[in-house]
Parts: C-alpha cells; structure tokens; sequence
C-alpha cells in the first residue's frame, strides 16, 4: 500500500538541503497551509457542484450543464463571481463583530478540516486526543453563527441564529456520545491509531449492534450539526429569508457557505474514519487473495469513495424529507436520540468488558 | 538576543492575552466583551497547545470557547442588556474599583517576584490517555475521583435549581 509518509519525508529532505533548519520549520508550516487551504477550496467546489447533481436528480431535472463538460466549470464561474462581488457595509450595525463573524466560522470548519486522515500517511493534525480536539474545533463555528445573527441587527437573522445555537449545543451532546461509544470500543481517540485497528474490519463489523445503533444516531446528529435539511430551520428561507447570514453579502456570505459544504464533509469524513475503517481498505479475515487485491486500490481512493457515499446519503435526506420544527427538532435529540446514545454507550462498554465484539 | 521559534509563539500568545483582557472589561458593548473574552481563552488554549498538553488544549476549547461563551452569549441576548449601557457609574464604586484592583494586582506581582521558579521537569512526549483518565477517576493519593463526584453534584444541583426557577410556578 503507497504509503504518503514518502512524500513528505522526500519534501522535508529536500527542504533541508536547501535551507537552514529553523527555516525549514516555517517553510514546511507555509507549504502546509496553503494545500489545506487549497485542499478545502477544491473540496468545497466539488462539493457544490455535487449538491447541485444530486438536487437536479431528486427533483427531476438536469442540474448545471451548459458550463465545460456536465456543467463542472459552473461552480469555478460562481465562485469567480462570489469573489468579485462587493462586500456591503451596512449602516446600524457592530461593524466589528459583523465582519469578525465569519472568519471564526471558517477558522473552526478548517481547524476540523484538518484532523481528518486522509489517506496513509496523509494527515495534518495528529494528537493523541485527535477525535476530541475535532468535536472541539468544529463547537467554536456555533460563535460564529450567534454573533453572526447578533450583530446583522435583524430580528431574522436573531431568530436564525438561536435556533442554530439551541440546535448546534444539543445535537453536540448526541455526536460525542457516539463518537464515545466508538472510542471505547477502538480505546484510543487518535485519529491515526483508530484507523490503523480497523485493519482487520472496519469498526462497523467488529461492534456490530452497538457501533450501527451508534452510526446511525451520529449520521442524524452529524445532519443537524451541519444545518442541512431537514434540520435546516436556521436558515429557513420561507420563514427567515436566509437566517443568520440574511445581511451578509460577497466573500462573506460565500465564507459561511463554503464553510457549510465542507462541515458536511467533515461529517462524513468523520463517520468514515470512525465506523468504516478510513482509508483501510475492506479485508475480510481469511481471504488473503482477495485482501492483497483490495490492498491495490489507493489508500486516499478508499478514503474518498467510502465519504462521497456518506456525502450522498446526507445529501439524500436533505432532499427527501421535509423540514421539522423547532420544538419536533428538539424532541428529537433530547427525548429520542440522547436516551437511545446513553443505553448504546452503556451496550458498548458491556460489549466490550465482556469481550463480545469480533 | 536570539528569540527561538517558540518563544516567538509564547510572546504573540501571551499579548493576545494581555491585550484581549484588557479589552474585556474597558469595551463598551457587552457581546464585544464577550467576543475578546473568547480570544483570551483561545490564546490560553494555544499556551496549553504549546505545552503538548493537547488534552487540556481541547477540553478548553470544548469547554470555555464552545460551552461558557455560548452560554454568556445566548444569556446577552435573553436578557438585552446593551439598553442599561449609558448607566454612569458612582463614583465610591470606581473607588471600591480601584482598590481591589491595585490590592489584587499587588499580591500577584507579590506571587510571582517571590516565588522561585524551579527549573520545569519537562515532558518530552504527549501526556499519554490512560494516565489522564485514571488520575481523574482514581481513589488513591493526587487522584480526583472526590473532588469530580463534588462537581457532578454541585452541577446536578444546577440543573434541578434551573428547571424550578423555568417552570414559574
């Protein structure tokens, strides 16, 4: 299996002929942000661009194609636009917390962006508290949101942005739970160590009953975190035009949106890495020809296929089902999902005191 | 001098404490203050970052920066409190002000020139899970089982004072 470690290894060498060590330090730092950078860029436009497909698809219609070969060049023509539109200043309003507002929202989308393991060897953030430092990452953007909504001075974008924290602090509870029921069967939170357990079946197999129950109550919650359909009544457009970003316009409203498509990619991620094995390919105990052959495929290959499923499948309740209130959202987490989350999480320790897992 | 690559991270992050405290309290508008409170407590969270204590890192981050502050700003807009900003304010409680100011000021001025600073036993590696997670739940000596049990419940009592004070009844 192509291991990414070459790569870097082979740049860090390079770097260190060329320059002096404290140099290559602030080099290497450079380097790595400007691929995260461009890495979530491309994947925000990909992202977009497939919102859109599958939207057309649901609904019956074609989507984007008049722009480069099946409409691709579409989004990279919208995101032109975005970035050349004028930023307006609106009068009335805390001028420094309105433009702050966005920059935490992006800031928090791109620190949890950057925990995700990608393929072997090709991870950013690596902390021996990985999966913790992500659930902390991505809890700063509901800041973002709430000034957001504060500071447009629109009693819409108010209301947006309360729904949105009232949503965003009790679906967290849901996430961490299921994200804990997973860290008890792997026993490690390191994102890298979780994967590389899974080699042997993915963690979905190996925990069975739990770890399912466990998926699906992450894959709804990881939904209702993200904003999206059917728990997208912060930005409700038929009853709070867009919500918390109403007023923003330019670069930054495309912050938040951008910052939304990628949050659904970093939720997908996450239930890839945690419940299908990552970027571990499908080895079946026993079958060795058949492990060697999945073995071929590249690592960031399985990584990405195994996210674009999940990617679909959120998208796919965004399109299906209709738009729950807010008192049905929160019955939901705290009557249904938070008491189902705690008696699984309870299965899984009994799971795994009494070693029942495969 | 020569300044090393961390002591440049350590200087940036401590003026962002200095400067954002003190923004905290001189601003006017209260989610301001909010806002550069939020600052502090991610600047801190970038010192326990630098110490490779990522575990304190995240749980300041998850807790203070994502839990606390959330929580300062929805009681801000619950209660709209920007209209009672013009209130001026008298003048023995600028006083009051100043003298536990300069009094709190003087002991940890005091503290910190006294003290002697041994030199830090470093921990080369990560702070290994297993080692935080039995600390917090041990029974034996520099354990926390009893002071985590006493939170829990003072935080219990919390909860069931807050529901009594929502129900109006």
């Amino acid at each position: 299996m192509f291991d990414f470690k070459v790569v870097t290894d082979w740049i860090d060498e390079l770097l260190r002929s060329w320059l002096p060590a404290s140099l290559v330090n602030i080099t290497e730092c450079v380097l790595i942000g400007i691929c995260l950078l461009v890495a979530y860029a491309l994947f925000a436009l990909a992202l977009i661009y497939a919102e859109r497909k599958v939207c057309a698809a649901f609904q019956c219609r074609l989507g984007p194609n008049r722009v480069g070969p099946f409409g691709t060049v579409q989004v990279v023509c919208d995101m032109i636009k975005m970035l050349i539109k004028e930023i307006i200043e609106i009068k009335h309003v805390d001028r420094y917390l309105f433009n702050l507002a966005p920059y935490i929202v992006i800031i928090s989308s791109l620190l949890a962006f950057s925990c995700i393991p990608f393929a072997k060897g090709l991870e950013i953030l690596d902390f021996n508290v990985g999966i913790f430092f992500l659930i902390a990452a991505s809890s700063i953007g509901i800041v973002g949101i709430l000034l957001a909504g504060w500071a447009s001075n629109n009693k819409f974008s108010l209301i947006g942005a309360m729904r949105s924290g009232a949503q965003m602090i009790s679906y967290e509870l849901s996430i961490g739970l299921s994200i804990l029921t997973i860290v008890v069967l792997s026993g490690s939170m390191q994102l890298s160590t979780i994967v590389e357990s899974q080699a042997d079946g993915w963690f979905i197999f190996k925990g069975h009953i739990p770890a399912f129950v466990a998926f699906v109550v992450y894959l709804i919650a990881g939904t209702a975190e993200t904003n999206r359909g059917p728990f997208d009544l912060p930005e409700a457009e038929s009853e709070l035009t867009a919500g918390y970003h109403t007023e923003y316009s330019g670069m930054h409203f495309g912050f938040f949106y951008v910052a939304e498509f990628v949050n659904m990619f970093i939720v997908a991620a996450v239930a890839t890495t945690l419940f299908w094995g990552g970027w571990m390919p499908l080895h079946i105990p026993g079958w060795e020809s058949f492990n060697a052959i999945m073995d071929y495929i590249p690592s960031l290959i399985w990584f990405l296929a195994k996210s674009a499923v999940m990617v679909f499948i959120i998208m796919w309740f965004k399109w299906t089902f209709p738009r729950l209130r807010i008192d049905q959202l929160l019955r939901l987490e705290w009557k249904y999902l938070l008491p189902i989350n705690l008696c699984n999480l309870l299965l899984m320790v009994v799971v795994v005191a009494f070693d029942l897992h495969f | 001098m020569e300044i090393t690559l961390s002591q440049a991270v350590f200087l940036f992050l401590a003026a962002v404490i200095v400067v954002c405290s003190i923004l905290t309290v001189t601003t006017k508008r209260i989610l301001r203050s909010a806002t550069y409170l939020l600052f502090v407590l991610f600047a801190t969270a970038g010192i326990y970052f630098q110490l490779n204590y990522s575990f304190l890192g995240a749980v300041q981050l998850t807790v203070y920066a994502g839990g606390i502050i959330v929580l300062y700003v929805f009681s801000i807009f619950l209660t709209r409190s920007d209209s009672g900003i013009k209130e001026k304010i008298k003048n023995s409680k600028v006083l009051a002000g100043l003298v536990a100011s300069v009094v709190g000021a003087a002991i940890c001025i005091f503290i910190t020139m006294t003290h002697p600073f041994p030199a830090s036993h470093v921990i080369g590696d990560e702070v290994n899970q297993k080692v935080i997670g039995t600390a917090l739940m041990g029974t034996e000596k520099y354990q926390y089982l009893l002071p985590f049990e006493v939170i829990s419940v003072l935080l219990l009592a919390c909860i069931i004072g807050g529901i009594l004070i929502a129900r109006k009844r």
